[in-house]
């Protein structure tokens, strides 16, 4: 089961700076709180959400920044490169890792990883799951979201803006964080569909 | 650039006020109040989500905005945009007191996925319950309407996650019947074109024509994942989505679980024959539910099996293929697990798909799913398992090292499987040196995973070989980077680091000594033997500076814990033995990058101790190798933990209470090396290339030269002599600024300390060299015996003494 999508930036060396921002997150259900009647109850449980990913994003970027020493490979390699070369997506850095139980979720979970340029997707799961359906997955999710939202071009649509393109994306890819078997046809399909529905 | 921009659009949104925030609410419920559905709204309303989603404090908006929020989502003319942006910002203020939504109000089957992606996300199991069961009551209602059911089945399987007990039997049970209907009846003609009518468009409208395999070919039998076309109609949609819930739907309890009582049943038709013939004579539709779907979805998975070993015409789709086939793999494990009989069915098919993978490198992720299938049908399937077995943990590592997915999944599937290796588990624990190859590259993202799987792996046998690979990590690191620089063609993508020349390192591998070095290394199985690696070190000293090789140089010291940690459990005495041994030996032999040595030094000599408690005789029986150790210190070394370490095991371990062999021969040995290195160690002046000798080394070093005097006691009056010179040399003047006053004041207090246990030797012994009953507790409440009255009284008797003396 995938229990969350998210969206956030990454830097290439520790020493850059900035801090890790979650541009986007999204639970597909939640972790059953513990039945607290307190009205203040609901507060602290989406805090403790919104940390959670944070926490993830975290982690995320420094396995990035540790892959990417491993490899050789410098800041020189994040900048983006003119809006017509195709973004190499299927040589993007990916990984996968296990969160311990209680850190930060309660459950044992597994995160399965993509960073294209300074962005990174993630996806939080159980821990037994197909993970090549989830890698092909975060590539297909990354691959949509940078071609619509067209992130190479300097100054051009904002993904923080743009909420409703990332959500139209994830209810047809998506569904309620059911990974789907599509191929490549068919992938084409829901694509015209969604910028058919989108261009009104 | 994108971070600049983000992060002020960020702070932007945080910095919102309350007041601020109120009027922007305000105008929202006007805008959607007046239904309106312009670009004015959705502008809005994307500032809305990014202020509630870019804090994690939780905001206040307006009551009426919430409302219309609400209203807007479950809005029949409202465009899709603006209600996916309403049912966002609601799921971003979850969990929320105030939301009065619920599935009634939704119009569509397409709201309702919406609005049930907001309850959802409460939190609450209440909630669950109620969404699974309006959402499974719509679709029982429903059975037509193609469209409404694909929003609609991923809110089932969702629910069905998260709350396995909150959908009602009889539903489950006919979503089951229809989840098999969809699976194997999906039309086999493509969708058809929208009719696009107008002036120039022909009558005679192309018919759409059959879906086409991955190879494209025409389909040869019914609709799965892997058929393909230009378009899709609804009810292959429909199979997309069923097969992709399907694993999760029979796990957990779509159809109905198997009794306790049934398995029984079930275990005897396994080995009977009966079951063969009357699982492929069972007329299908007079199947129950449960054993319909089985049915269904056991043919699919043959078919998936099939249709993978076209080849694909696009590069996504052989990606696909790779997928398909794992899931298919799983599936048809729990299939088999579910019900036994169709074991004999599935079998043929997978053993036919383990012979095609061992031979194809690229499918080595897909063999794990093969062999835990054929692990968890173990007796029906064991030389198939073996000869999985045998495959991944012999061929795949060295192979296919350098992926970080495959070393994960590798490492979770031996974790996972440990119970059920049986003879394969000895297999597995002398392929430690393949499995270390993951761990050397992807040190990172697999050490934890390794500390968790060591203490399987750890081994009586092969407990000595392992640790000498693991203090060699950091050099395997370096030699498999050197082999894919060897073995890898010039144009593809370096795997390796190529921001680091290695010049002459591959030239020089071409010697035979270095060679066998080189290989002996990079060996897949434990050979048994040890080798010198120091030379080899030399050869990839210009590999010691790579990142990857200092990350892996930084994992160390926790698996070397994690494995001390395993093997104190069950280690004899020659073991223990054998480990201090290796431990004194490679403390000067280890790969040199950069901190490595002191991290290594620093966890070595805690470990040290422990194996010496274990097995005490050690310090006897090694008393040569310990004498030649402490005689190699000195100078730069001996500011060292290992010297601690060992000298304080010397101090604690070396007498006949622990060891009837200890002779007072070899404690005048021990002494008088003691003794020398103590003089060397202190009268060595400091300078910038010998760092000062750190107190503790002096001390130790003069408790133990006290421990061995008070064992022999005709060395007493030269420890004597000098714990004196020692004292004095603390008090003198010239030594002030170059040590600190803490520690020559530490250097001073145990000089005075010992010096005094020393006149009264009996009371020496006996502190320094306590018998073994020391640890038992009745020794310290025996008023008789108790360690503390007695040092009291040694300490009053010497007041007294020099009260006594003149001056």
């Amino acid at each position: 089961m995938v229990h969350a999508f998210l969206i956030h930036t990454l830097r290439a060396a520790k020493a850059e700076e900035g801090l890790c921002r979650v541009l986007y997150s999204c639970f597909f259900g939640a972790e059953n709180s513990p039945n607290d009647p307190q009205p203040h109850g609901a507060e602290r449980d989406r805090l403790l959400r919104k940390e959670q990913i944070l926490a993830v994003a975290r982690q995320v970027e420094s396995m990035f920044q540790l892959q990417q020493q491993a490899c050789g490979r410098h800041a020189v390699d994040l900048q983006p490169q003119s809006s017509d070369d195709p973004v190499a997506l299927h040589e993007a850095p990916c990984g996968v890792f296990r969160l311990a139980p209680g850190d930060p979720f309660q459950e044992p979970r597994i995160v399965v990883w993509l960073g294209v340029l300074s962005i990174g997707f993630a996806l939080v799961l159980d821990t037994h799951e197909n993970l090549l359906l989830v890698e092909s997955t975060l590539r297909l999710l990354a691959r949509l979201l940078l071609d619509h939202l067209r992130l190479l071009v300097p100054g051009g649509a904002n993904l923080l803006l743009r909420a409703d393109l990332v959500e139209g994306i994830l209810t047809r890819f998506l569904p309620h964080g059911q990974l789907l078997f599509l191929n490549d046809q068919f992938v084409q399909g829901l694509e015209k569909e969604f910028s058919a529905a989108w261009s009104h | 650039m994108l971070a600049a921009g983000t992060e002020s659009l960020l702070r932007q949104a945080r910095e919102v006020g309350a007041v601020e925030l109120g009027r922007f609410c305000a105008r929202i419920s006007a805008l959607l109040q007046a239904e309106d559905w312009g670009p004015d709204t959705l502008d809005a309303l994307r500032r809305l989500f990014l202020i509630v989603a870019a804090t994690k404090y939780s905001r206040r908006l307006e009551p009426t905005c919430v409302a219309l929020l609400q209203t807007t989502l479950c809005s029949p003319r409202c465009p899709e945009r603006l209600q996916l942006l309403c049912a966002a910002v609601l799921r971003e203020m979850a969990p929320s007191n105030s939301l009065s939504l619920s599935c009634d109000h939704a119009q569509s089957s397409r709201q309702l996925g919406l609005v049930a992606s907001v309850l959802l996300a409460q939190g609450d199991p209440q909630q669950v319950r109620t969404v699974g069961q309006c959402v499974v009551k719509v679709l029982e209602s429903r059975q037509s309407e193609g469209p409404s059911l694909t929003h609609l089945l991923p809110v089932v399987s969702k629910v069905a996650s998260l709350a396995p007990d909150a959908l009602p039997e009889e539903q489950t049970k006919a979503l089951s019947k229809r989840l098999g209907d969809w699976l194997r009846y999906a039309s086999v003609q493509q969708g058809a074109a929208h009719a696009s009518g107008g002036f120039f468009s022909t009558p005679r409208a192309r018919q759409p024509g059959p879906v086409t395999e991955m190879d494209g070919s025409v389909a040869t039998d019914f609709f799965t994942v892997l058929s393909t076309g230009q378009r899709f109609t609804e009810d292959q949609r429909l199979n997309v989505q069923a097969f992709s819930m399907l694993r999760a739907w029979l796990l957990q309890g779509g159809p109905e679980r198997l009794g306790a009582t049934d398995a029984d049943d079930r275990s005897e038709l396994e080995g009977s024959t009966v079951s063969v013939l009357s699982a492929a004579s069972t007329a299908s539709h007079l199947l129950p539910p449960a054993e319909w779907l089985r049915e269904k979805a056991l043919e699919y998975c043959q078919r998936l099996l099939e249709q993978s070993g076209r080849r694909a015409l696009r590069k996504a789709d052989s990606d696909l293929q790779k997928a398909c086939l794992v899931e298919a793999v799983l599936v048809l494990d729990v299939l088999c697990r579910q019900d036994p009989s169709f074991l004999y069915r599935a079998l043929p098919s997978l053993r036919a798909l383990r012979t095609r993978l061992c031979g194809d490198p690229a499918c080595a992720r897909v063999l794990l799913p093969v062999a835990q299938f054929f692990l968890h049908h173990g007796e029906a399937a064991a030389v198939d398992a073996d000869a999985v077995c045998q495959h991944l943990f012999t061929r795949i590592p060295s192979e296919h090292f350098h992926s970080p997915m495959l070393g994960f999944e590798f490492v979770q599937f031996c974790r996972d499987h440990l119970l059920l290796f049986g003879s394969n588990l000895d297999l597995l624990r002398t392929s430690f040196p393949n499995l270390f190859k993951f761990l050397a590259w992807s040190s990172p993202a697999l050490t934890s995973e390794f500390v968790a799987l060591l203490p399987a792996l750890v081994d009586a046998g092969t407990a000595v070989e392992m640790l000498h690979l693991l203090l060699d990590l950091p050099s395997l690191t370096a030699a498999l980077e050197l082999q894919l620089r060897s073995l890898q063609a010039a144009s593809e993508r370096p795997l390796w680091d190529a921001s680091v020349r290695a010049p002459g390192c591959l030239e020089a591998l071409r010697d035979p000594q270095a060679q066998g070095l080189f290989q002996h290394l990079l060996r897949a199985k434990a050979s048994g033997t040890v080798e010198r690696l120091t030379p080899l070190h030399q050869l990839l000293q210009p590999l010691a500076s790579c990142a990857r090789v200092l990350q892996c140089a930084q994992a160390v010291p926790t698996l070397l814990r994690a494995f001390f940690a395993a093997v104190t459990q069950f280690a004899d005495g020659a073991l223990a033995s054998q480990l201090a041994l290796l431990l004194l030996e490679r403390s000067d032999s280890l790969f040199p990058v950069e901190g490595y040595e002191a991290d290594v030094h620093r966890v070595l000599s805690s470990q040290f101790p422990g194996l010496c408690r274990l097995h005490p005789p050690l310090v006897v029986e090694r008393a040569k190798e310990l004498l030649e150790f402490v005689g190699s210190l000195g100078g730069p070394r001996s500011t060292g933990h290992m010297l601690t370490s060992v000298v304080w095991a010397i101090g604690e371990y070396l007498s006949v209470s622990w060891d009837r062999r200890c002779t007072a021969e070899q404690i005048n040995r021990f002494f008088e090396a003691l003794e020398a290195l103590l003089f060397e160690v202190t009268q060595s002046r400091p300078s910038a290339t010998l760092p000062k000798c750190p107190p503790q080394v002096i001390t130790v070093l003069m408790t133990t030269l006290t421990k061995l005097a008070s064992r022999s006691q005709d060395l007493i009056p030269r420890v004597s002599l000098l714990l004196s010179k020692m004292r004095t040399l603390a008090q003198s003047p010239a030594v002030g600024p170059v040590h600190g006053e803490d520690d020559l004041g530490a250097v001073r207090t145990r000089a005075t300390e010992l010096l005094n246990l020393l006149k009264m030797p009996s009371v020496a012994q006996f502190v320094l060299t306590p018998s073994m009953e020391v640890s038992q507790p009745r020794y310290h409440r025996d008023c008789n015996t108790a360690l503390p009255l007695a040092l009291d009284m040694v300490s009053r008797l010497l007041e007294r003494e020099a009260g006594l003396l003149p001056g």
